[in-house]
């Protein structure tokens, strides 16, 4: 083995700001909106996770790719994700039972990515600044042509994204012959919540995102579940009609992340796009209802806003961060509608919420 | 629950001398506790009877007892104070053994005392192996095959069921003290009589043995509410075989998926509810399968721990100090992050950098010791390197070692000898990792490594990656050297010497060439959430980056330079120095600025100094921070040795040291030049000469007469000192001081049989000295001053000789130009008092004096050194009562083979205090009849 260098690659964030380092995954040129996982592990369910559709991820921990990657451990059918920012990149690899380098998973799956740059400075820029969009590139080396291509990028703001990663054909998940039935309103669900709810003898029926209530309802599930997913919640209004005639019906609802906030639009609770968002897996949250707290899994850019649930009399907190008192929970009283604003199924991310599912399939009886 | 109110007095128990196993990381621990339950106002009482710790500091407790830690101090203290609750998890497996004693005795009973942040059951569970693994079986956590036996007997017919390879653990043992593995069936019957007779109730596991596998800890919190949080992930780079105590860490986890990760973390919050219920920090001790990632149960701690200090210094994240606010009743979610202050205590911090830990070995001081690693712990110390990866943590976790290496290898000290190295990476020793560097660079190949070694390949090829880089380095010369390479090389660590020595230049045309390029060491904050929030404590680290963190302030600074890794002969009792110096430049209105590189220590706790940074106590390092911050001047006489030896290089850089100079401090230190400074001032000192030679000295011995005792210059804790008495060992002995220290200037003097040894701490301002302590060794000279008794004041010294030594301590002070403080070691025989050496700096006798007289000596001393007093500015109030005893503690017993035997050359670990009314006391005529006992010859 000999010592290699390795190519160049840039950085342009949307206000000029640039940071050179090297190339990992596939040359070439990637955009989106960047933001920042402070997770320690779990990096190939992060790029799998579909509400990471058109963003570019910073992992602020130090080394990735160290175990390779699995089959196994994808959160959808492949890389959401536009593009990575990282510290150091592990071409190598060390668990026996894994099945590739993530070097090659990200050619095989055509990502663009950056590591060898001062990740701390860019998420502490990030932190100041707010999220902004960037150009992630290893074969346009020339920064004037990047500040060009950056400001080519949408804002996430208004963008509706949940139907570009939605299935285009219902499937079924579980078993067949489970006493009890689910439908599933696919705005990018991660395959994890699948299992997390088909493994308590349920059995799944999974929609596209643009699925109206009555196909649904044709199907006769005994509650619902309104995945998680990318965009901006406000502008995905026909998700929000959807959630509006199935608590007409007063069947059980659970809401995660994305579903979260149209279970609140719904209501008539608006949204807003956070500051820089949370993602990573150490997020504080209270269960207002037992009093206990819990270590979640979370990503997401957009939230409930806090203020404007007070006034409406029939929804009700019940989960809060204990970082900034951000909106984590609700339910809708007097009815079986509830959601979480983090990740339950946690994958990855620690185990602590997963009585979340127990508690929704226990409304299925 | 909020904080419960009922609780106003808490008695903390401290963790006694240390020894292996048990180090001064339960000072950190148990000072933590105090202030965080002070903060409270409650009141807090202290019992240990180790004076070289800040716990037992008036700034720390309400009351404090330097007292044996026995159930009769207990009574003492619980009939004198009104507690209400006693927090024993602080001070390691000593405190919860008094506990549990004091407990089966009925006193916390009888006293009505509410026992916080421990479950007793919980302590009985995790000690006992048997109880331990019936508890993991119960709760479906995957343990060892393995049985328990009482007796010799028992132990062989489990043996014969579960077959070799095993290992043997005693029960209720320190540092798996009397355990080992055993591969061979031949050697079985006496590492099980060793491990029953290690057990103090006789009683072991024998357990199938899972050496090679992946090695884990987790770090936990749990309030009453019972939310449970992971402080930190910890692998061992030196897979199971090894002790965790002496195994090369590192944080986070680094070849973990989060699936596996996840279930380990769910089996720790299942083990540590399993056990027991009780709001406080514990630990747990993982193995994982390489091959097929199946997790087994190692053990846990229902306490606060080695491995919980290094956590909170490596992740920010102040362990003991939540974990007592969590046993007086508060629960997480009513606890705010300490570092950013404002998000909450319940979180698990996040990493952006990485830390290693290595141990320290003192083998050199047990000789004829088994120096393999195994099961029972043998390192004495522990140095942290901070990195923004694995490579630059490790190299500088290497740099932070003081062994004489200038990082991990590019410094011509590689082993190319190819079966002692492969037979190293089989049988590890305090040198495996070196060797892991020599085997790649020397071409072994790395699937050969692998399986001797079984470390995890990703580790290895770490490694494998910087002996790829240096030999592209060497390809180019200084002037040749393209910048991305130099850059690479500073960003995986490599300090400028080893990069000068791949290029065959100076170390100052590399410094100059990597400004010149404008690489540049920044500095970043540990804050425990990556830059997700913003952090409020100035902890730092330097790396190789972009942004710099670190705005120096424009105060006036004192930075204070720490002592390293703990070994023997510098210890505790210097972080002790340093952290009162570090309060006593802060009173006089300073920024203060803390180096040091040691994770067990007070000193690098981020609430002491104004600015922490954890960094080898390394030239490199220590000279980018003071051009960045500027201070006023640097303080060396704290930190023993490790920040002496820098003061030369401080002085050639025009760097002012606070307190005695350069020149003094040197003169001290050279042995031969110091005599002549005594004959000079017409000072009684035993015969002596200076040599650099075999020849020289063999020349010397004739006109010094045997017995001789040889001394090498600039050494601390008596390293190669040694009494000759003829020829032949006199040339050996210069031979391998030579060798171990070249060019080196080897006093020889005239040993005193039969004398009396005593010494002097002092202040002095250069003009006026005050003498804070006269003590009289009660072994004879000849034994190390570390390891001998010494009583404060004197009890056999007649006037005539106190005299002499008190005008040759004022004499010698003025005449070194010392400010600050001095300890001299005095040998007195027939009434005259010889000079044996002397030492313008802290020793280790001014934290005993302290605490014995109750006065602040470190703190006056400080003050003179930075100028703003003067010793007659202040009032001594010594409080003299009885006597007090200085008792060295030693650690033999974690090496079989090695007899108590003492010499010049220190050897013991730690030490306690005992105070006595007069010399009738039945411990003072004990030691007093035994003085000889151990001695050497």
């Amino acid at each position: 083995m000999k010592f290699t260098e390795k190519k160049d690659a840039y950085l342009m964030l949307e206000d000029g700001t640039w940071f050179k380092g090297v190339a990992v995954g596939k040359i070439g040129t990637t955009s989106g909106e960047i933001c920042f996982n402070t997770g320690m592990t779990g990096y190939q369910e992060i790029y799998t996770d579909p509400s990471y559709y058109g963003q570019i991820i910073v992992n602020t921990t130090s080394h990735i790719g160290n175990y390779g990657v699995v089959n196994q451990e994808q959160e959808s059918t492949g890389v959401k994700f536009s593009g990575l920012v990282c510290r150091s990149f592990s071409e190598i690899f060390s668990r026996k039972t894994a099945e590739g380098s993530l070097q090659d998973y990200f050619e095989k799956n055509n990502i663009v990515g950056i590591a060898e740059v001062d990740t701390r400075q860019i998420v502490r820029y990030i932190r100041s600044k707010g999220a902004l969009n960037a150009v992630i590139s290893s074969d346009i080396l020339d920064v004037e042509q990047l500040k060009a291509e950056v400001k080519k990028v949408p804002s996430m703001k208004g963008l509706e994204l949940a139907s570009r990663v939605s299935t285009e054909q219902p499937y079924f998940v579980g078993d067949a012959g489970a006493p009890k039935k689910v439908a599933v309103l696919d705005l990018g669900v991660k395959s994890s919540i699948l299992t997390n709810i088909a493994e308590r003898n349920v059995y799944l029926k999974v929609f596209p995102a643009k699925t109206s209530y009555t196909e649904m309802k044709a199907w006769n599930p005994d509650g619902y579940f309104i995945s998680n997913g990318p965009g901006d919640p406000a502008v995905t209004s026909y998700a929000i009609e959807t959630v509006k005639q199935i608590l007409a019906e007063d069947r059980p609802l659970f809401g995660i992340c994305l579903g979260h906030q149209i279970l609140a639009e719904a209501n008539g609770i608006s949204t807003f796009k956070m500051h820089s968002g949370h993602r990573g897996l150490n997020h504080p949250v209270k269960n207002l209802l037992t009093g206990l707290s819990e270590v979640t899994s979370q990503n997401h850019g957009f939230a409930v806003d806090a203020a404007a649930v007070d006034p409406n009399g029939h929804v009700e907190i019940t989960h809060l961060n204990l970082n900034d008192n951000t909106v984590e929970g609700i339910r809708i009283k007097n009815k079986k509608a509830f959601s979480v604003q983090y990740h339950p199924e946690s994958s990855p991310g620690p185990h602590d919420s997963r009585y979340l599912f127990d508690q929704f399939v226990s409304m299925l009886n | 629950m909020p904080k419960d109110n009922s609780i106003k007095s808490v008695l903390i128990i401290g963790s006694g001398p240390i020894i292996i196993g048990q180090a001064c990381e339960f000072d950190y621990s148990g000072s933590q506790a105090a202030r965080s339950l002070r903060e409270e106002g409650i009141e807090v009482t202290l019992i240990n009877s180790n004076p070289a710790t800040i716990m037992t500091d008036k700034v720390v407790a309400d009351n404090v007892y330097l007292k044996p830690l026995e159930k009769r101090s207990i009574i003492e203290i619980l009939e004198k104070h009104k507690i209400d609750a006693v927090l024993p998890t602080m001070g390691g497996q000593t405190a919860l053994n008094l506990c549990l004693e004091c407990d089966k005795a009925g006193i916390w009973k009888k006293y009505n005392i509410r026992l916080i942040g421990v479950d007793v059951n919980a302590i009985e569970t995790t000690e006992d192996r048997e109880k331990f693994r019936l508890k993991m079986l119960e709760l479906g956590v995957g343990v060892c095959k393995g049985e328990t036996a009482t007796s010799f007997l028992e132990g062989k017919e489990i043996a014969q069921q579960i077959g070799f390879p095993l290992v043997i653990r005693p029960s209720f043992t320190l540092g798996g003290t009397g355990g080992g593995f055993v591969n061979d069936p031949d050697k079985f019957d006496e590492a099980l009589t060793r491990g029953l007779h290690a057990s103090p109730i006789h009683e072991v596991l024998v357990e199938q043995s899972i050496m090679g596998w992946k090695e884990y800890e987790l770090e936990l919190l749990r309030d009453n509410l019972g939310n449970i949080i992971i402080i930190c992930s910890i692998e061992n780079f030196d897979p199971m075989g090894v002790h965790t105590g002496d195994s090369i860490t590192v944080a986070p986890a680094m070849t973990l998926p989060d699936t596996i990760y996840q279930h380990m973390r769910d089996l720790a919050i299942k083990m540590m509810n399993g056990i027991g219920q009780f709001a406080g920090g514990c630990n747990v001790q993982f193995s994982v399968n390489p091959e097929t990632d199946d997790i087994i149960g190692i053990e846990i701690n229902p306490r606060v721990s080695r491995s919980s200090a290094l956590a909170s210094k490596a992740t920010g994240y102040p362990i003991a100090k939540i974990a007592a606010k969590l046993a007086i009743g508060y629960n997480l979610d009513e606890l705010k992050n300490q570092i950013t202050k404002t998000t909450s205590a319940f979180f698990e911090p996040a990493l952006d950098y990485v830390i290693v830990k290595i141990p320290r070995w003192n083998f050199d001081k047990f000789k004829g010791a088994d120096r393999t690693l195994g099961l029972q712990m043998k390192s004495v110390g522990e140095a942290m390197g901070i990195g923004r990866n694995f490579q630059e943590a490790l190299q500088k976790a290497c740099q932070s070692l003081e062994i004489k290496r200038n990082g991990l290898g590019a410094d011509g000290k590689e082993l190319t000898q190819q079966d002692q190295i492969l037979h190293s990476l089989e049988n590890p020793s305090w040198n495996r990792l070196f060797h892991i560097y020599d085997a790649f660079k020397l071409g072994v190949g790395f699937k050969t490594i692998q399986k001797l070694t079984k470390i995890d390949p990703w580790f290895l090829n770490q490694i494998e990656e910087l002996v790829l880089l240096e030999k592209e380095i060497q390809s180019y010369t200084i002037q040749s050297l393209p910048a991305g390479i130099l850059r690479t090389a500073k960003q995986k660590g490599y300090a400028d010497r080893q990069i000068a020595h791949l290029l065959r230049c100076l170390e100052s045309e590399v410094f100059n060439k990597r400004h010149e390029f404008g690489i540049k060491r920044v500095y970043k904050i540990v804050d425990t959430c990556s830059a997700e929030f913003e952090a409020k404590t100035p902890y730092y680290y330097s790396t190789f980056e972009g942004e710099n963190e670190s705005i120096p302030s424009d105060r006036k600074k004192i930075i204070v330079l720490g002592s390293g890794p703990n070994r023997i002969g510098q210890g505790i009792e210097f972080d002790y120095s340093c952290v009162h110096g570090v309060l006593a430049a802060k009173e006089c209105g300073y920024e203060t600025i803390m180096i040091n590189c040691n994770p067990e220590t007070v000193s690098t706790d981020f609430d002491i100094a104004d600015k922490l940074y954890f960094e080898p106590v390394f030239w490199e390092h220590i000279y980018e921070i003071i051009l960045l911050e500027k201070p006023v001047g640097v303080i060396v006489q704290l930190g023993g040795q490790t920040a002496l030896k820098l003061a030369e290089k401080l002085e050639r850089y025009g760097i002012k040291i606070i307190g005695t100079d350069f020149q003094s401090l040197d003169l001290a230190e050279d042995r031969g030049r110091f005599s002549t400074l005594l004959k000079e001032n017409n000072i009684p000192y035993p015969k002596f000469g200076v040599i650099q030679n075999a020849d020289q000295a063999l020349e010397l011995c004739k006109e010094l007469n045997f017995p001789l005792l040889v001394r090498p210059s600039y050494v601390l804790g008596g390293q190669s000192m040694k009494i000759v008495i003829n020829e032949k060992e006199l040339e050996q002995h210069v031979v391998n001081i030579l060798k171990e220290h070249p060019d080196n200037r080897v006093l020889l003097d005239h040993f005193l049989e039969n004398a009396i040894e005593a010494e002097a701490d002092a202040i002095c301002d250069g003009k006026d000295v005050y003498i804070i302590g006269i003590m009289e060794h009660i072994e004879p000279a000849g034994i190390h001053s570390g390891d001998s008794h010494s009583v404060l004041p004197t009890f056999n010294l007649s006037e005539n000789v106190l005299q002499q030594i008190e005008d040759y301590t004022k004499r010698i002070a003025i005449a070194l130009k010392t400010v600050g403080l001095i300890n001299i070691q005095f040998a007195v025989k027939d009434e005259v008092v010889y000079i044996i050496e002397a030492n313008p700096r802290a020793s280790r006798t001014v934290p005993f004096i302290c605490k014995a007289y109750d006065e602040p000596y470190v703190n006056y001393a400080t003050k003179v050194m930075l100028g703003e007093k003067k010793v007659k500015d202040f009032t001594f109030q010594p409080k003299k009562e009885g006597y007090a005893i200085k008792i060295p503690v030693f650690s033999f017993n974690k090496f079989p083979n090695v007899n108590k035997e003492l010499g010049p050359e220190m050897k013991s670990t730690g030490e306690a205090i005992l105070f006595i009314k007069d010399l009738e006391d039945e411990n003072f005529q004990r030691i007093y009849g035994e003085r000889n006992l151990y001695l050497s010859r």
